[in-house]
């Protein structure tokens, strides 16, 4: 039995398990909840840690000590938990702290509701930092990302987030835990663990200090961490760009539904391509370069309102064609009829 | 022959203290580092700092450090020490730390019976900021942000945290204690050591509410200060265990 039938938030629980994942720290909220209520039935199971926290704020700074202390640390949420989230995530790329963050996401702003949602994109943080966003469009690649996500943090000593729009998280699919990525290897040691002196034989004051300025702290990850991410880490898939007269770009669900539409198209007089950005920091600009002479138009299908990919799109486009969103309307959340019907009004403009 | 009856504590590195002078703050990271010391888990300490004036520490302990956000010392603390159910585990905070910003994390960390000890220093102030009122203020103190006097109808009484947390089932010891005299000084080391030994013996969550000045913001000298605690601070704020362990 190569594939089991999974719903996409177990599956990433079971990722995270079979990542070695050491603790997990988090509070309910919906629709990410089978992830903490699997892992507190298995965590013990193995001898690890679940605990549920006071609140979100709480938990991610728990998640920071558990970090601090060398261990591979999970937490999981949605939007309103995920703004609570943001004081620790900030301070863990400050203190160059691993961890994964998985954000299933539902509708905002404020409490927003429950239904699936893209509208925490930009939603990483008070600034000054960067952490690697992966942007999952199936539970199989929700599976593959949350477990590569701890190498990626372990590698690079950064939080990275898995950013799982709500239909990722509920919908059920078959999972094959056989393709799972290849474990990275030489990742490096964690000698600057909360630990005490007598396992280590030195201390650590995990705080900036004369030696560790701020500027000089924030420089070494503009200037070498950063980078070397933005070179290593960067993923997408490409779907005929190159005779394309209008090129879709979308992420997670909304690339599905993209993809639909493009089935549905096929034949009619409008050819159809799809850039799917699979991380959104860093974000592949470089796809964009692809796109054939064909092209007069792009359009950016977001399950949200104003979109927010849109401005990453527009930096890509660099003004060679012209960028529209599509997003959710009054009475529904995008959906495929939208992508379609938007194809439509805006080959009447450009043709 | 001489005999060394005082030296400065092995847990301490050789960073000159940071504080203003007079401020009591150097007093009680001694008598922390003494308990250290003593105990003989130096080699297995971690340290959970907190912001404010207790959150300059890092480079005097002699031991791993770690700085947390506002208020969420017991937060990390939590976090290293279940990775770390064999080290020594404390967090440093102030009142406005402690009591008003990490209010959550304290009770829930006593409420979970963390096995971590807590250091709470309050000076009925916030002082890094510059003198602001804090939850501890005494009514009628006057500070930056209270400068008429805290009047308690417009936001409410100081609250007495080691009251509030002896009523929770995982806090196994809780104590207020001064280093006002060097005789209180005594006693503050007794309690701190104690509650040490509370974590160290598994039992849960421990805190010693040490009484503090702020010369600087409350502008005065520092016997002064020492005095103003005895007279005001005390009474509100009685010295005494309110929670022990057999």
């Amino acid at each position: 039995m190569s594939k089991v039938l999974m719903k996409g938030n177990e599956a990433i629980a079971e990722a995270a398990l079979r990542a070695d994942v050491d603790a997990f720290f988090g509070y309910p909220i919906t629709p990410q909840n089978e992830i903490p209520e699997y892992l507190a039935r298995e965590l013990p199971k193995k001898g690890k840690l679940f605990l549920q926290s006071e609140s979100e704020l709480s938990a991610m700074n728990m998640v920071m000590g558990a970090s601090a202390a060398g261990k591979r640390v999970l937490t999981s949420s949605s939007g309103p938990g995920l703004c609570l989230k943001q004081e620790a995530i900030s301070s863990m790329a400050l203190t160059r702290l691993p961890a994964v963050v998985v954000n299933v996401v539902r509708s905002g702003p404020g409490m927003g509701d429950l239904a699936p949602a893209q509208e925490d994109y930009w939603q990483a943080g008070n600034g000054a930092y960067r952490i690697p966003k992966l942007l999952p469009a199936s539970v199989q690649e929700a599976v593959e990302m949350t477990y590569e996500a701890f190498d990626i943090a372990d590698q690079y000593r950064i939080p990275v987030l898995v950013l799982a729009d709500g239909m990722i998280g509920q919908m059920m699919e078959g999972v094959d835990f056989n393709k799972l990525p290849q474990r990275r290897e030489n990742l490096p040691e964690k000698d600057w663990r909360m630990a005490g002196t007598n396992e280590k034989g030195h201390w650590n004051h995990m705080t900036l200090h004369p030696n560790m300025t701020l500027l000089k702290a924030t420089s070494i990850l503009e200037n070498e961490i950063y980078p070397e991410i933005e070179k290593n880490e960067c993923k997408v898939e490409i779907v005929d760009v190159k005779d394309a007269d209008i090129v879709l770009v979308a992420y997670g669900s909304a690339s599905r539904m993209s993809k639909s539409v493009m089935i549905d198209m096929e034949g009619s007089e409008i050819k159809l391509g799809l850039i799917r950005p699979k991380t959104a920091w860093p974000y592949p600009y470089d796809a964009f370069d692809e796109i054939g002479s064909n092209c007069k138009a792009v359009i950016v299908p977001e399950m949200n309102i104003i979109g927010q990919m849109i401005d990453d799109v527009r930096i890509g486009a660099k003004g060679r064609w012209p960028v529209y969103h599509v997003g959710n309307d009054s009475k529904s959340t995008l959906n495929p009829e939208f992508i379609m019907n938007k194809i439509n009004e805006v080959w009447e403009e450009v043709k | 022959m001489s005999q060394v009856v005082y030296k400065r504590a092995d847990s301490l590195t050789k960073v000159p203290f940071t504080f203003c002078p007079g401020c009591t703050h150097g007093i009680i990271h001694h008598v922390v580092a003494a308990c250290i010391d003593e105990l003989g888990v130096k080699g297995d300490t971690i340290s959970v700092s907190s912001v404010g004036c207790g959150g300059m520490n890092p480079p005097f302990w002699d031991t791993d450090s770690i700085y947390s956000m506002h208020g969420r010392a017991p937060a990390n603390a939590t976090g290293i020490k279940r990775m770390n159910p064999d080290k020594f585990v404390f967090t440093y905070q102030g009142d406005g730390d402690l009591a008003s910003i990490g209010t959550a994390e304290i009770v829930h960390a006593a409420h979970r019976g963390e096995k971590i000890s807590v250091i709470f220093v309050n000076n009925t102030t916030y002082g890094m900021t510059g003198g602001q009122m804090a939850p501890t203020t005494l009514a009628g103190q006057k500070t930056t942000t209270s400068p008429y006097g805290r009047d308690a109808d417009h936001c409410g009484n100081p609250i007495r945290m080691s009251e509030m947390l002896a009523t929770i089932d995982g806090a196994k010891f809780i104590e207020r204690v001064s280093v006002d005299t060097p005789a209180n000084i005594r006693k503050a080391k007794k309690a701190i050591k104690r509650s040490f030994e509370c974590q160290l013996k598994g039992l849960g969550f421990s805190m010693v509410e040490v009484l503090s000045t702020c010369p600087t913001n409350w502008g005065q000298s520092p016997s002064d200060s020492l005095k103003w605690l005895r007279d005001n601070m005390m009474p509100y704020y009685p010295l005494g265990n309110f929670k022990d362990y057999e």
